[in-house]
């Protein structure tokens, strides 16, 4: 244990840095210890309850408060693809090359990560004019379980935080794109008495450059 | 115990189990009102928010009144007596109306058929839950004021649906 201690621990701790007396930090943890423990939903309810209010603070409009929610997720999502794939199994550490891996790799290992399941779909869109877009389907958003969002504020989805995790991810792994965050009723359902009324489609716009890529990846 | 007729009965089939909730906040303020039966009379907003407001006045007075109370003894020394917990349930020959006084003071109002079929102190806490988990884990919503949770309305509708089909 003692070769764990900080060496200059005593210097630090003027500095303003707090270390538990057993001298052992946050990075003294294994990375994997944490994989499979669970946290209390209820405790992460009232806390993006919180965020959402303090994002909602001073906003001018709704897309204001839509950024402030993706900003706040997009160093999360930075961080998880480092993690995630470290966790991955040896053989298929790689990071994900072409769109469609990627949006595996979102919908599979993220999602199962962050909220304990896969996303409910993945399609890609049917537009011939906007070839560069993707959409990542979730039937109940595990951050919208408890929000009801006011009817003046209807555009309003505060699953914009996990479209921020996203982009992050996206812009991580050397695909530099736009994810927004959108309620979408399935089509053929009428108003109230859908069945999955929350259903949100996290709209992926991937920049030019990486369509110009994949398109170079096609051919060869 | 009030009598309930045969031809009474045929007539109530319908609306049977919980008939309607109400939430009185700890001001008195009413902020919540619902009713789950077909063919009830309906009072105007003006009425509902004389109602908890006279209701909660009427619950702070039950609360106080207290006939035995000179012949109790004194609470051990280091404990506290029970809170008073007031008025509980009413009981007239057209419905029964349980409350439910919260530890930080709102009052759930539960009108039910007299016979309560289904209804128990159970319902009671599953719907102070559903509006601890709807209502209260909603950014939008602001303490004390009037509750408008799309979210809430639809788990209560389908709660209260459930308990009074499965009679």
């Amino acid at each position: 244990m003692s070769n764990l201690q900080p060496t200059k621990g005593s210097a630090k701790e003027a500095a303003g840095l707090r270390y538990p007396t057993n001298g052992k930090t946050i990075y003294h943890r294994p990375l994997n210890r944490t994989k499979t423990a669970e946290l209390s939903g209820a405790s992460f309810a009232y806390l993006f309850s919180e965020m959402v209010n303090y994002a909602s603070k001073k906003i001018v409009s709704i897309q204001d408060l839509e950024k402030r929610l993706n900003t706040a997720g997009h160093p999360l999502g930075l961080k998880l693809l480092d993690l995630l794939l470290y966790r991955e199994p040896a053989r298929t550490q790689t990071r994900p090359l072409t769109i469609i891996q990627l949006l595996h790799f979102i919908k599979l290992t993220l999602w199962g990560h962050l909220f304990g399941r896969a996303a409910d779909g993945l399609e890609k869109s049917s537009d011939p004019a906007t070839p560069d877009e993707y959409m990542i389907i979730d039937n109940e958003p595990l951050v919208n379980r408890y929000v009801s969002v006011p009817r003046n504020m209807d555009q309003l989805n505060c699953a914009a935080f996990v479209a921020g995790v996203v982009e992050g991810v996206c812009d991580g792994a050397g695909f530099p794109a736009r994810v927004t965050a959108h309620t979408v009723r399935q089509p053929g359902e009428e108003e109230g008495k859908e069945m999955w009324p929350g259903r949100t489609v996290f709209l992926l716009k991937f920049a030019p450059e990486v369509m110009e890529r994949e398109g170079f990846l096609g051919k060869g | 115990m009030p009598n309930v007729s045969s031809a009474g009965r045929t007539i109530k089939h319908k609306n049977e189990g919980v008939l309607a909730l109400i939430i009185i906040n700890k001001a008195g303020g009413l902020i919540y009102n619902r009713t789950f039966a077909e063919g009830l009379n309906q009072l105007n907003t003006n009425d509902y928010l004389v109602l908890a407001g006279t209701f909660h006045g009427v619950h702070a007075i039950t609360a106080r009144l207290n006939p035995l109370k000179a012949h109790q003894g004194a609470t051990p020394a280091g404990t506290r007596p029970e809170p008073p917990s007031g008025l509980e349930v009413l009981e007239t020959e057209n419905f029964r109306m349980q409350c439910f006084n919260t530890q930080t003071g709102i009052k759930f109002l539960l009108f039910t058929d007299t016979l309560q079929t289904g209804v128990n102190e159970g319902t009671m806490r599953r719907v102070y839950e559903l509006y601890a988990d709807y209502v209260m884990k909603n950014p939008f919503y602001q303490l004390e004021m009037p509750v408008r949770c799309d979210m809430f309305d639809r788990k209560l509708n389908s709660y209260i649906r459930e308990i009074n089909n499965s009679r």
